[in-house]
């Protein structure tokens, strides 16, 4: 069953998780051929009961030691603006949906969503655009985001420390 | 509000240059990093930690706070380094948290220099020779504590911090502190690099 992933990190996100359930939003999904739709809500106040959602098979919770395998088995994710949350459906090679919640206040994270969204690695919204962008959505513009390589900075400290 | 708690650790790691051996051999690394809840810049320093050499042991590493998170990435992450390879000495350690996500100016300050209190106990017991950090909070007595060690010649500790991929036009609040404190002060997006000449961008390093 093609799956949609939402995760929303550690924090609250309660209008995602309520615009995603909306039959709106789910009907858009359906159309895009996703079968079945996973929340990780975190600390949100919002946890939908399994299969509350009519035509679409829903799951919910709120945290686990790894999203890993949630992230592996779905064929979008759409995330909260967390570093965590993107670098890991990015890292796992996912389209990767950014809905932006525009009501945290000084919320350095965007940087990183508007940079990888510059560099075509995920596509942006916010609730209100939710619905609209699964609708019109083009994923495949996303181009691969490759990984870091730490090895650069070991070589680095390596020299400059005169380690062999 | 717990959950808003910036919760930071800290790692030493010590550097064994074959060439010297036994002499000035040892030398303690010293990484900081900041695990808030979200647990990505663990996530990050842990991802840097796996890249350096097995020289660099016995790793200390200081957990600000009661944060089991952490402390379990780390013992997670030492246990499959234990796996691979020899060096594999750690410690954890903890020290109170320099300061909380919104928290108040003059109160960050107090309660930096409470924090302080462990830091400099700590640095001048294990002296390392590197300090690792990349995030807010704890990063900042603990190095200021090595610049301490060294002020009063006691040892030279190199400062580096790594700024989070997180940092893509603005510097944090504890790496615009350590700019111009640091040793070695990575970025890993091009405009910053742009904004802060002296920093060190070898691209995305996590």
């Amino acid at each position: 069953m093609k799956t949609v992933f939402v995760t929303v990190g550690t924090t609250s996100f309660d209008e995602l998780i309520e615009t995603v359930t909306t039959s709106e939003t789910v009907q858009a999904i359906k159309a895009r051929g996703y079968e079945r739709l996973v929340l990780q809500v975190g600390r949100g106040s919002v946890l939908p009961a399994a299969d509350s959602c009519p035509h679409i098979t829903l799951e919910a919770f709120r945290f686990k030691d790894s999203i890993a395998e949630d992230v592996k088995q779905a064929d979008l994710v759409i995330s909260h603006a967390g570093a965590g949350s993107c670098l890991e459906a990015m890292g796992a090679g996912k389209s990767l949906l950014v809905v932006v919640n525009d009501k945290l206040m000084n919320n350095h994270q965007l940087e990183l969503a508007q940079r990888l969204h510059q560099d075509s690695h995920l596509l942006y919204c916010t609730c209100s655009t939710l619905t609209e962008t699964l609708r019109t959505m083009d994923l495949s513009v996303l181009q691969p985001f490759l990984p870091g390589q730490p090895e650069k900075f070991a070589n680095f400290l390596d020299n400059a420390l005169g380690v062999q | 509000m717990g959950l808003l708690v910036h919760r930071s650790f800290c790692i030493f790691a010590s550097v064994y240059s074959g060439e010297l051996k036994c002499l000035a051999a040892v030398v303690d690394v010293f990484v900081k990093t900041s695990s808030d809840v979200s647990g990505g810049h663990t996530t990050e320093i842990l991802r840097l930690v796996e890249s350096l050499s097995g020289t660099y042991s016995p790793r200390h590493y200081v957990i600000a706070d009661t944060d089991k998170m952490s402390e379990e990435k780390i013992l997670t992450f030492e246990k499959s380094r234990a796996c691979s390879g020899p060096n594999s000495q750690f410690t954890i350690c903890r020290i109170p948290r320099s300061r909380e996500v919104h928290q108040s100016w003059s109160s960050s300050v107090a309660s930096t220099l409470k924090a302080m209190q462990y830091s400099l106990p700590l640095m001048f017991r294990v002296r390392p020779d590197l300090v690792l950090c990349n995030g807010p909070g704890t990063c900042v007595p603990v190095c200021a504590a090595g610049l301490l060690l060294g002020l009063l010649g006691i040892k030279k500790v190199l400062l580096v911090y790594v700024e989070s991929i997180c940092r893509v036009q603005t510097l944090s609040l504890t790496g615009k502190i350590l700019y111009p404190l640091s040793d070695f002060f990575f970025v890993q997006w091009s405009s910053l690099k742009d904004r802060y000449p002296k920093s060190l961008f070898l691209g995305r390093i996590v």
